[in-house]
């Protein structure tokens, strides 16, 4: 019986459908799939993720840091390769608000595992994955472990690599900008009307109306809104 | 204590082949397999004892890429712990993200919205088609026919990872389930391209079995050898493609009906022998029933959220309690068993790992045979080392 199976039509068979690639891949695209890299390259997916960087606005990397230093990130971060120190001074952020920043923010891409989840759990949109991954280098102590320059990126970049996804980064900070804005407003012409009411005895229902738009917002900054996507969608 | 000098102590009922006694014609050759063997997948040690060609007793020595997983888990958020579970079987991220999300759903009592529950199947399906191929690909690399087959398989592997890489950001470690849905939306155009690239997996698995299933050395090789029976695989509780192989009806999509399994048509494929052509063809079979459910799928996907709103991303601490998640991984049975204490991190975190399991009864199929085939049964029970060791 092994004799007979041993004439070899299987193999026959394989041997055919090895020959219909072999020469298919000089026609069809579909059955020559491999690429030349380095010379040849596939462009990377949109939302593709390597390590962390952090985002800054504006052409000043320290100014324009997102990063407000609050620590989550490094709370959050499962095998811990994020090392922040606290600034003891505010600088403004992107709404004129003034914040703690990093002192040092250190990230330790040896150890990293590039899960994003401190991109999910930031609420000041201000670590995001970067899509660099030929970061060869023969330093394995000091090289592996970037501090708050190296890891810096503008916004623009972060527009270059993930397009979708900075542009609803932008939408949102926008949004919030403007809200906090309409409620510094409403809380001036609150503050205002109040002043004129205190100036001209009664009029309490307009101390009444004026902060109404403004109290129902929740904290749009608040770490914990639900309402805030996780990070990384596109 | 030296391999050849251990005596096989077998309780009543536990059904093992009979002990190979030595023919007694010179010595017994001791051979450590591993830990760094081209066959062994990673690092696995195996010593073996052997009489001419043939094994007479076999060890297998695991624990060389023990990486402190459960214990890590212990003292981190349980969010912390879900792109841990990427590692622990690198070809199947999904299923491990799907698996731990079940438990600590079931721990929590989270509902899953409807359009997250189909990106699962989608999902999980795809993942048992690329680690179904590229298993099979390696057992043809142990036969000896180094790399057609492989780079077939991969070719198709490598078209699904595209996709995962798209949506989840990553090829293979995607951390992409949340408690109570997913990280991310798919796209219309994720959706379409997801179709082509089903269409065109039938086709695959046509040229994969032209290329291979009569093939008359595979058939030689893997006819007969590595015969595992049912009786010793429900006793070793052994899960997946090597318990169906043996002829156990026994799918837990089927079974538990967790997800939204019941909703798609498709059949358990179930092998006669429990040998290893009988798993590799359950394997075929399976790629195949897959397909069939990703063609059921695709075209189903309601919209809608992709997470609850109720849950939660940080500061997530479940009451007191224990929940066990388990789904049908590739490669079997995949649990998580969660004790919580209704702190942030769990109390104990427990990995029932299939790849692990298959692998206890190695000895039991490798009796007899001659070391070339102890390197392909050892293919045929598809583990990943990251699962095995943890």
């Amino acid at each position: 019986m092994l004799e007979e199976a041993l004439l070899g039509d299987g193999i026959l068979k394989g041997m055919a459908e090895t020959a219909r690639n072999f020469f298919g891949s000089y026609v069809s695209k579909d059955r020559l799939t491999t690429v030349e890299y380095p010379e040849q390259r596939i462009p990377t997916a949109e939302n593709a993720r390597v390590f962390p960087f952090l985002v800054y606005d504006g052409a000043d990397w320290e100014a324009g840091m997102r990063c407000v230093a609050c620590q989550i990130c490094e709370k959050e971060c499962p095998p811990k390769c994020i090392y922040i120190e606290k600034s003891a001074d505010k600088k403004p952020d992107y709404v004129g608000k003034a914040q703690f920043y990093p002192k040092r923010f250190d990230i330790d891409i040896s150890v990293c595992m590039s899960c994003q989840i401190c991109v999910e759990v930031c609420p000041f949109e201000a670590i995001k994955m970067d899509t660099q991954f030929e970061l060869a280098t023969t330093d394995r102590f000091g090289g592996l472990l970037y501090d708050r320059k190296e890891l810096s990126r503008s916004n623009e970049y972060y527009h270059e690599i993930h397009p979708t996804e900075a542009t609803e980064v932008d939408a949102r900070l926008a949004e919030e900008k403007a809200k906090l804005e309409a409620k510094a407003k409403a809380a001036a012409e609150a503050a205002a009307a109040k002043a004129a009411a205190a100036a001209t005895q009664p009029a309490t229902p307009a101390k009444a109306d004026s902060p109404a738009p403004a109290a129902p917002q929740p904290s749009p900054l608040s770490p914990t809104d639900p309402a805030k996507p996780a990070g990384g969608e596109s | 204590m030296s391999v050849a000098d251990m005596k096989l102590e077998r309780p009543a009922g536990w059904n093992r082949p009979p002990v190979i006694e030595p023919s007694g014609e010179g010595e017994l050759l001791e051979l450590a397999m591993g830990p760094h063997h081209p066959s062994t997948h990673g690092v696995f040690r195996m010593d073996v004892a052997l009489d001419g060609e043939n094994v007479i007793r076999l060890k297998p020595v695991f624990g060389y890429l023990h990486r402190n997983h459960e214990k890590i888990a212990e003292g981190a958020s349980y969010l912390a712990s879900m792109p841990y579970t990427d590692r622990l079987d690198y070809f199947c991220s999904l299923t491990n993200n799907w698996a731990y999300a079940l438990a600590v759903e079931k721990l929590v009592g989270q509902e899953v919205p409807e359009r997250a529950e189909y990106i699962r199947v989608i999902l999980a399906e795809l993942t048992r088609i690329q680690n179904h191929a590229a298993s099979i690909g390696f057992l043809i690399q142990e036969m000896g026919a180094s790399g057609t087959p492989l780079m077939y398989a991969f070719k198709e592997r490598e078209k699904i990872l595209d996709l995962f890489e798209s949506l989840t950001g990553s090829r293979m470690m995607c951390n992409y389930m949340r408690f109570g849905g997913c990280r991310v939306d798919v796209s219309a155009p994720w959706l379409d391209a997801a179709r082509k690239v089903v269409a065109g997996l039938s086709q695959f698995v046509d040229e994969f079995e032209a290329l291979l299933s009569t093939n008359e050395i595979l058939m030689a090789r893997c006819q007969g050898m590595g015969i595992l029976r049912p009786e010793l695989a429900v006793n070793a509780g052994v899960s997946g493609p090597m318990l169906r192989a043996t002829g156990v009806n026994y799918d837990i999509r089927k079974v538990d009906h967790y997800g939204i399994y019941d909703r798609f048509q498709f059949r358990v494929p179930l092998g006669d022998h429990g040998d290893i052509y009988d798993r590799y063809m359950v394997r075929i079979l399976e790629m195949r029933e897959s397909i069939k459910i990703l063609e059921q799928a695709l075209p189903q996907i309601p919209a809608g959220p992709i997470m609850d709103p109720k849950a939660k991303i940080r500061g997530f601490r479940p009451k007191p309690g224990e929940a066990y998640g388990r789904i049908e991984a590739p490669k079997g049975e995949l649990g998580f068993y969660l004790i919580s204490d209704g702190g942030p991190n769990p109390y104990r975190y427990r990995v029932r790992p299939p790849s692990l399991i298959n692998l206890t009864i190695l000895e039991d199929m490798c009796l007899g045979h001659n070391v070339a085939d102890v390197v392909l049964i050892f293919g045929s029970v598809d583990i990943v080392l990251g699962e095995v060791d943890r």
